[in-house]
């Protein structure tokens, strides 16, 4: 196959491996991290989409990837100062089903 | 000519495996440092892969952004969510982190 | 906080969350199957919209398409980016004051690294900046080599005298959307649509753009790393 698929399904697989850990993990800062995956895994196959073309890559894709990275970073650092909050309010960085006190 | 696209695919290949190796072994580590640091270099490895798809663009900000300024972030709450740590209750002490600087 | 200090036993807790995870794993298989067919289902080759890029690329002012999709077709979007950064900031300083500094100074080799480093990752983003009108580079790649100098000196610990975080620290983040408003309003003024630059001087406006944008995705980006709002000067 084309290398262009090939990491198309290596997005694919980014993207599953990401969810599975938002879902499975409590930590917050984990979950985090999932999603950072989880972004960079859709982006390959933004990227990975676009070269499928004859000459020079699609520059739309590219275009959209940067915009994303930009602000996938923007979300990042919010989350990140959101998840110190709950840290600071209830003592733990993590999301668990027992009732908080 | 054979010869060079056979080596193009073999290490296409071997980076997309890679990518999904590193990233597993990072969301599922239960050390959080190590997970970042796992994370980071699965963001340099990222910009080997724009490179290979022909986004010399992306490839810039990725290594910018996506792996610097993301993994900078990372370790700043990972610092500041352990410096907390004595008013933690002793039951979640997974991480070990050396906080050098 | 109830909270146990002895190692738990397997709990029936325990081996349902094991259940659940082994429960999980079927219907993520079915999503990678199902995305990665859909992937494989796409024709192999696709011209996408690299031909039309290519078509009105002289029209565009900038010779790399990137550059010009960025800033000239899909403008509209980078100027929504460029909030939707200062918007990340504000939510970052809505929720607290920066952590006051309790490091230790900074050891030797981060110093003189950071003294080393600091004035050629300057460098190297105004040549990004200038560059990305031709080959790979631009706005983006620009200001986050910038912040990149800005996170190491706030790592060295230098912080922002207090006579500049407060307005001209707010006037440096807002530069960019600003710069990209004002250009917006005066040509839809002068009588062209959103966003559509003549192409005569489109190049120019383009490099003012990018360049009012530097500097502000760098103080966002080194601003978020920071982590809080500044302490500002006795006199605002």
């Amino acid at each position: 196959m084309s290398p262009a698929l090939l990491y198309a399904l290596v997005g694919v697989g980014l993207f599953t491996l990401g969810l599975h850990a938002l879902i499975v993990q409590a930590h917050l800062l984990r979950k985090i991290l999932a999603l950072n995956v989880m972004a960079s895994g859709v982006f390959l196959v933004l990227v990975a989409l676009a070269a499928r073309t004859q000459g020079a890559p699609d520059p739309v894709a590219h275009a959209m990837v940067i915009t994303g990275i930009v602000v996938a970073v923007s979300a990042t650092a919010l989350a990140l100062a959101l998840m110190l909050r709950v840290r600071a309010a209830t003592g733990r960085a993590e999301l668990t089903e027992e009732p908080l006190e | 000519m054979e010869a060079v696209a056979l080596l193009q695919s073999a290490f296409d290949a071997l980076l997309g495996l890679a990518l999904l190796w590193l990233a597993w072994r990072a969301l599922a580590s239960p050390d959080l440092f190590k997970a970042i640091v796992l994370f980071i270099t699965f963001g340099l490895l990222m910009v080997l892969a724009w490179v290979r798809l022909d986004a010399p663009d992306v490839a810039l900000a990725e290594a910018a952004i996506g792996t610097g300024l993301t993994g900078a972030l990372l370790l700043a709450a990972l610092t500041r969510l352990n410096s907390k740590s004595d008013t933690k209750p002793a039951h979640e002490k997974e991480q070990r982190t050396e906080t050098h600087n | 906080m109830k909270k146990s200090n002895e190692p738990k036993p397997i709990t029936e807790n325990d081996s349902r969350q094991a259940q659940f995870r082994l429960l999980l794993a079927v219907p993520l298989s079915a999503l990678a199957v199902g995305l990665a067919y859909a992937v494989l289902s796409l024709p192999s080759q696709a011209p996408g919209l690299s031909d039309h890029v290519a078509a009105k690329l002289e029209t565009s002012g900038v010779s790399n398409p990137v550059t010009a999709v960025l800033l000239n077709f899909r403008g509209y979007d980078t100027l929504l980016e460029l909030g939707v950064l200062l918007l990340a900031l504000l939510g970052v300083w809505s929720l607290g004051a920066a952590p006051e500094r309790r490091e230790p100074p900074p050891g030797l080799v981060l110093e003189l690294l950071s003294r080393l480093l600091v004035p050629l990752l300057i460098l190297v983003a105004g040549y990004l900046l200038w560059v990305g009108a031709h080959a790979p580079g631009g706005a983006f790649q620009a200001g986050s080599v910038l912040a990149t100098a800005g996170v190491l000196l706030l790592l060295a610990g230098w912080r922002l005298d207090s006579r500049f975080s407060g307005l001209p620290l707010r006037l440096a983040l807002v530069a960019g959307l600003g710069m990209f408003l004002l250009v917006a309003v005066v040509l839809m003024l002068v009588g062209g649509r959103l966003l559509e630059y003549p192409p005569s001087f489109a190049g120019a406006l383009i490099l003012l753009i990018e360049a009012a944008a530097t500097l502000s995705i760098a103080a966002a980006l080194a601003a978020l790393f920071l982590g809080g709002r500044p302490e500002r000067g006795p006199q605002q």
